[in-house]
C-alpha cells in the first residue's frame, strides 16, 4: 500500500490516478492508408487520399498495425479479442479530415491486462504493485495544426493523421506521482522491447492522458479530471502533484472538483481548464461501415506469441538467477533496450573469447558495461567516438583482463585510445606498453631489490607489523611501473616475506 | 445513315467488333444526342471529347487486331457520383462544384479498362439523396415521359435520375447507378429501364461519393436485362481498397442468360401487398406472376413479416452514417470555403456547410446526427440495426422456399416534378419495396413490365439470395421477354 498522502487544511488526502498512454504503433504505413509514418517529413508530406479524406476514399486495414497491438497485449498479458471491431467517434476540427477519427469504444482489441511496477523505497514506492490495465485499442492518430506560419491562420500538416495509435488505458490503480511515473517507464519498457512503439515521448509517439480525484483514504472515488497529451514522465508526476492539491484546495475550500478535460502547461507546471462537462462533445460513435468486425486466426495469434521477445521481468529474472547478477545490476541492465542489447553482445563476445561460461564472465561484463566503460566515455566527453566501441573491442580488452594481461587501469587506458582513435585493443596493449609484466623471474629480481633496500622493514614485518605488506607491494609495483601482474607481485612476496 | 442512338450495348459492342461501324460514329452520334436533349437536365457535365478519345482508341486497336474489351465502343452516362480523374465530380452539390479529383473510382475505371467512353456525368439527387431527383443543386432532371395528354414535368425518379432520363430518352445506351435504398431501381421503374442493384460488395465503393456506406452499391442501367448483365460483367470485381469488396472472380453473366425457369420457385411476399396500393401496380404484379409461370416456374407466397418496420430502420440507418460520411465536408481542403469577416474554425465550418448543402442533405444530417446522438443511440440506431438483421433473416427464410422474389418495384408511377417535394415523408414511401432488399444486400432488379393508364412505364422488382445475380437476371429476362415492354417517350426535348 502507497503511503503516500497529501496532508490538508482538514485532514489527509489519498490521490487516485489512471492514466491512459496513447502511443504510436511502429509500423512502416498509417493504420488504414499506405503513406508513411516517418517523423520529421516536410508537412503534408506523407497524405494519402485516404487521410486527407478525399470524397470516396476508403479505410483499408493495415495488419502489421494489430499483430504490433497484439504483441502488445500479450506482453502485458492481457485477453486478446479474437473479434473486434472499428467505431467511428466524430467531431470536427481542423486536424481531423474525415470529421470522425476511427477508433473502438465498444469492442477493443486486447482487454484487461496487468503490468508490474517494483518496489523502490528512494522512490517511495514501499513494495511491488500491480497495476490493472483495462484495455488497449487502436485508433488513428489525428494531424498537427500549426498556429505561427501566418499573422491570421492556422496551416494544417496532415502527416501524423492516420498513424496508428495503441490507447493503453489503466485501471485507478495508481496512488502517487512515483507509482505512475513508475508505470509509465515500465510500460514504455515493454513496448521498446516488444518493438511495437518507439517510446519517444518528446517526439510525441507517445504520451499520456491523465486521470486524477482525491478522496478521503478508503472512501469512495472524488471526481476525476482528466489533464490531454502530457508528454513526459516527468510532467505527469507535475500534473499528478499540482491536480491533486487544486482539487484538494478546492474542496476544503467549500468547492467541488468538476468533471472536465485539462491542460498542461510545462512552462509553470499547472493545468487549465480546456473544455468542461457542458462543453463536451457528443461524439456518437457508431461502428464504422467502412471496415469489416476484425476476426483474428489462431494462426496468427500464435505468429504474434511466438514473435515476443524475451519480456523485462523475465528477463531481470534470468539475471539474477541464471548469470548470477545482482539485483541492482540486472534492473540497471534490463531497463532499456539499448542497454540490455549491449551487454548481452558483450557478454557473448566475452565468454567466448576467455572460453568460460556466461555465468562466469557476467558480473565482470556487467561492471564493465554499466560503470567502467560509461565512466570512460563520460570523462572523455567530445574526444571520445562512442561508435569505435564495438563488442569486439571491448571482448577484447576484458578478455586480456581476465587473462591477467593488464590490469584494470590498463583496461580503462586502452578503452580510451579506443575511443579516440579506433585502434585495435591488443596492438595498443604491445605498442603502449601497457601490459602487466608476468614475468616471474623478472618480478622476482625486482623484489629482491626492494627488500635489500628495505630490510629494516622487512625485520618489522616478520616481527608482526603486517600492515607493511601493503608498502611491500606499492614498492613493487612502482619499480615495476605499476606493469606487474597485483596477483603475481602478492604471490612472490608472500613467498619470500614467509 | 444508321441511327446509332437507337442501339444498345449488346449491339454497339458487336457491331463495332464485327466492323459493321466505327466506334467513332457511334460516339459521334451520342454527342450530338446528348447535345441536343440541354432541356432534360440529365447532365452535369458533358465530356463529348473523352467519348471520342475511348472511341478512337477502340477503332485503332481493332485495325490492329487487338482483343476488344467488353464495352468496346459503347458510350456511357456516368453518375456524377463516380469520382473521374480530372473531370468536375459534384454530387450534384454546391459544396462540391468545381472539384476535380486526382483519382478515378475502380467502378469507372473498370468501364474504361473495359473499352467504354464517357459521354458526360450524369445529374442525380445531392449526394444520392433524394427519389425524384430534385435535390440537386444544378436543377431537376426532366423525365423523357410525360402522362398522355399533359406537358407536366415528369420525375425520372431518384437519386439515379440522370442516368435514367438519359437512357430511356437513348442519349445514351447505357449509365451507371448507385442503389443505398432504390437508387437505380426506382428511377429505372419510372423511365422504362433495367437497372441492378448487385449484391453488397460486388460493385467496388472505391472513388464513389458515399452517401451510406452500409447500403451504398453501384450498379448499370440500360434498355434490357442482357446490356445490364454485359455492363455489371464490366463494373463488378474484387478491389482490395475497399474493405467490404467481395473476393470472388466475376461470374461471366451474359453468357449465362437463360429464360428457362423450369424447376425454379418464385416467392410472392405476402407483406408487400398494401392497402391502398395502386391497382395497376397490382395488375403488373400479377402479369409478372404469369409470365414467370409460363417461363415455367412455379409460384410460391412467402412472407417477409419485418417488411413494415424495414423503411423506418432504412431511414435512420442510412441518414446515420450520412452524417458521419458528410463531415468531411468543411471547406478545409477541397470544395467550396465560405470564410465571413472574422469568421474562426466553427464559423467557417457552419458557414461553408449552410451554403453549400442543400435542404435535403441537411434534414438527413440532421436526422443521423440525432439519431445517434448520447441517450437516443439505443433506442433508434441499435433498434433499427436489429430490424436490419431481422430484415436479412426474413429473406433468408424466404429463400429457403423460393429462387428469386418477384414484387413490384414502386408503389406509384412517375409523378410530376414538385408534386411531391414538400412532402419528405411521402417521398421516402417510393422506396418502401425497394429499401428491404437494400438492408439485407441483396441483388435486386426492376425491369419495365407494363404502361398505366396515363402511358406511364411500371418496373416489377425482381429480388435474389446474395451472389445470384444470374438468378436475377434470367427472371429478369423472362418477364422481359413476355412483357414485350416496347413503348418509348415520344421525343419533346
Amino acid at each position: 500500500m502507497s503511503k503516500y498522502r497529501i496532508q490538508g487544511v482538514t485532514g489527509e488526502w489519498e490521490v487516485v490516478i489512471g492514466l491512459e498512454v496513447h502511443a504510436q504503433v511502429v509500423s512502416k504505413s498509417k493504420l488504414f492508408s499506405g503513406a508513411a509514418t516517418a517523423f520529421g517529413a516536410e508537412p503534408n508530406a506523407q497524405v494519402s487520399f485516404v487521410d486527407a479524406a478525399m470524397p470516396g476514399m476508403l479505410p483499408v486495414l493495415n495488419a502489421e498495425c494489430i499483430r504490433q497491438a497484439v504483441r502488445t497485449g500479450m506482453a502485458i498479458e492481457a485477453q486478446i479479442n479474437k473479434w473486434s471491431r472499428f467505431d467511428r467517434k466524430n467531431y470536427f476540427y481542423a486536424d481531423l479530415p474525415q470529421g470522425y477519427q476511427i477508433s473502438q469504444l465498444y469492442h477493443p482489441l486486447v482487454g484487461e491486462g496487468s503490468l508490474h511496477i517494483e518496489a523502490d523505497e528512494k522512490a517511495g514506492i514501499p513494495e511491488d504493485k500491480v497495476i490493472g490495465i483495462e484495455r488497449i485499442h487502436v485508433e488513428q492518430d489525428a494531424g498537427k495544426l500549426m498556429h505561427d506560419q501566418h499573422p491570421t491562420m492556422s496551416y494544417v500538416d496532415l502527416n501524423r493523421c492516420g498513424v496508428a495509435l495503441m490507447e493503453i488505458v489503466s485501471k485507478p490503480d495508481m496512488r502517487s506521482p512515483a507509482e505512475a511515473g513508475a508505470y509509465v517507464r515500465k510500460l514504455r519498457s515493454i513496448l521498446r522491447y516488444v518493438g511495437s512503439c518507439d517510446g519517444n515521448m518528446e517526439e510525441g509517439s507517445m504520451r499520456a492522458d491523465v486521470n486524477v480525484s482525491v478522496r478521503r483514504p478508503g472512501e469512495e472515488f472524488g471526481t476525476r479530471t482528466e489533464t490531454k497529451n502530457v508528454n513526459s514522465v516527468r510532467f505527469v508526476m507535475q500534473v499528478i502533484e499540482y491536480e491533486a492539491n487544486r482539487q484538494i484546495d478546492l474542496i476544503e475550500s467549500g468547492g467541488a472538483v468538476e468533471q472536465e478535460t485539462r491542460l498542461f502547461d510545462p512552462g509553470t507546471g499547472t493545468t487549465r481548464t480546456m473544455r468542461s462537462k457542458e462543453d463536451a462533445h457528443d461524439y456518437r460513435y457508431f461502428p464504422d461501415p467502412d471496415l469489416l468486425p476484425l476476426e483474428l486466426e489462431d494462426a496468427f495469434l500464435e505468429e504474434c506469441r511466438a514473435s515476443l521477445p524475451e519480456l523485462p521481468d523475465a528477463k531481470r529474472a534470468r539475471y539474477v538467477g541464471d548469470l548470477g547478477l545482482s539485483e541492482y545490476n540486472a534492473r540497471e541492465l534490463t531497463a532499456e533496450v539499448e542497454t540490455f542489447a549491449r551487454f548481452e553482445t558483450l557478454l557473448a563476445a566475452t565468454a567466448k573469447g576467455i572460453g568460460k561460461p556466461e555465468r562466469e564472465v557476467a558480473t565482470q561484463v556487467a561492471n564493465w558495461a554499466l560503470s567502467i566503460a560509461p565512466g570512460v566515455i563520460n570523462a572523455l566527453g567530445a574526444e571520445a567516438n562512442p561508435a569505435r566501441a564495438t563488442a569486439e573491442a571491448q571482448a577484447a580488452i576484458l578478455d586480456m583482463q581476465a587473462k591477467g594481461e593488464i590490469s584494470g587501469g590498463q583496461a580503462k587506458e586502452i578503452f580510451e585510445l579506443v575511443l579516440k582513435t579506433g585502434r585495435d585493443p591488443q596492438e595498443i596493449a604491445e605498442t603502449e606498453g601497457l601490459k602487466q609484466l608476468n614475468d616471474t623471474g623478472a618480478i622476482e629480481s625486482v623484489i629482491d631489490e626492494v627488500l635489500a633496500a628495505n630490510s629494516d622493514k622487512v625485520e618489522e614485518y616478520r616481527s608482526g607489523k603486517d600492515k607493511l605488506f601493503g608498502f611491500f607491494v606499492g614498492q613493487t609495483m612502482k619499480a615495476l611501473q605499476g606493469k606487474g601482474n597485483p596477483a603475481v607481485v602478492n604471490q612472490i612476496l608472500k613467498d619470500k616475506l614467509g | 445513315m444508321n441511327d446509332f442512338t437507337n442501339l444498345g450495348v449488346k449491339a454497339i459492342r458487336d457491331g463495332v467488333a464485327g466492323g459493321d461501324f466505327s466506334a467513332r460514329e457511334v460516339a459521334e452520334a451520342f454527342n450530338a444526342a446528348v447535345a441536343g436533349a440541354a432541356e432534360l437536365n440529365a447532365f452535369i457535365l458533358t465530356t463529348p471529347d473523352h467519348a471520342l478519345a475511348a472511341a478512337e482508341r477502340v477503332d485503332a486497336d481493332r485495325a490492329a487486331g487487338k482483343p476488344l474489351g467488353k464495352l468496346a465502343g459503347v458510350p456511357i452516362g456516368m453518375k456524377d457520383l463516380f469520382a473521374t480523374r480530372g473531370v468536375q465530380t459534384t454530387a450534384a452539390s454546391h459544396i462540391l462544384e468545381g472539384f476535380e479529383p486526382e483519382y478515378e473510382s475502380t467502378v469507372s475505371q473498370n468501364l474504361w479498362n473495359a473499352g467504354a467512353g464517357m459521354l458526360g456525368k450524369l445529374n442525380l439527387d445531392q449526394f444520392a439523396m433524394g427519389s425524384s431527383n430534385e435535390t440537386s443543386y444544378f436543377g431537376n432532371v426532366s423525365s423523357p415521359w410525360r402522362k398522355e395528354g399533359t406537358n407536366a414535368a415528369m420525375s425520372p425518379g431518384g437519386s439515379s435520375g440522370g442516368s435514367s432520363a438519359a437512357v430511356s430518352a437513348r442519349i445514351a445506351p447505357a449509365a451507371t447507378g448507385t442503389d443505398t435504398g432504390g437508387s437505380i431501381r426506382q428511377p429505372a421503374a419510372f423511365t422504362g429501364i433495367c437497372g441492378i442493384k448487385p449484391t453488397y460488395g460486388l460493385c467496388s465503393r472505391w472513388g464513389v461519393v458515399a452517401f451510406a456506406s452500409s447500403l451504398d452499391q453501384a450498379g448499370p442501367m440500360a434498355r434490357d436485362v442482357t446490356d445490364c448483365a454485359i455492363m455489371l460483367e464490366a463494373m463488378a470485381g474484387f478491389d482490395p481498397k475497399d474493405a467490404t469488396s467481395l473476393d470472388m472472380p466475376v461470374p461471366a453473366w451474359e453468357a449465362g442468360l437463360d429464360a428457362d425457369l423450369r424447376g425454379k420457385k418464385v416467392g410472392i411476399p405476402r407483406e408487400y401487398r398494401m392497402d391502398g396500393t395502386d391497382p395497376e401496380i397490382l395488375d403488373s404484379w400479377e402479369r409478372g406472376k404469369e409470365w414467370l409461370r409460363d417461363a415455367g416456374a412455379e409460384i410460391v407466397e412467402v412472407s417477409l413479416p419485418h417488411t413494415k418496420y424495414a423503411l423506418p430502420a432504412y431511414y435512420i440507418v442510412a441518414p446515420a452514417e450520412a452524417s458521419s460520411n458528410l463531415a468531411r465536408y468543411d471547406g478545409v481542403r477541397y470544395g467550396m470555403r465560405e470564410l465571413p469577416e472574422g469568421a474562426g474554425l466553427q464559423d467557417m465550418y457552419a458557414a461553408t456547410r449552410a451554403a453549400g448543402f442543400g435542404d435535403e442533405v441537411k434534414r438527413r444530417i440532421l436526422i443521423g446526427t440525432y439519431v445517434l446522438s448520447a441517450g437516443f443511440y439505443d433506442a433508434y440506431y441499435n433498434q433499427a440495426q436489429k430490424v436490419r438483421a431481422l430484415v436479412s433473416r426474413d429473406f433468408n427464410e424466404a429463400f429457403k422456399q423460393c429462387d428469386v422474389i418477384l414484387a413490384p418495384t414502386t408503389p406509384t408511377a412517375s409523378f410530376p416534378l414538385g408534386e411531391m417535394s414538400d412532402d419528405p415523408l411521402a417521398m421516402y414511401l417510393n422506396d418502401v419495396f425497394a429499401v428491404p432488399a437494400s438492408l439485407a444486400g441483396l441483388p435486386a432488379m426492376s425491369v419495365p413490365a407494363m404502361t398505366n393508364k396515363d402511358g406511364l412505364p411500371l418496373g416489377l422488382q425482381l429480388v435474389g439470395k446474395a451472389f445470384d445475380e444470374q438468378g436475377v437476371l434470367n427472371a429478369g429476362l423472362a418477364i422481359e421477354q413476355r412483357a414485350g415492354f416496347s413503348a418509348r417517350p415520344e421525343k419533346w426535348w
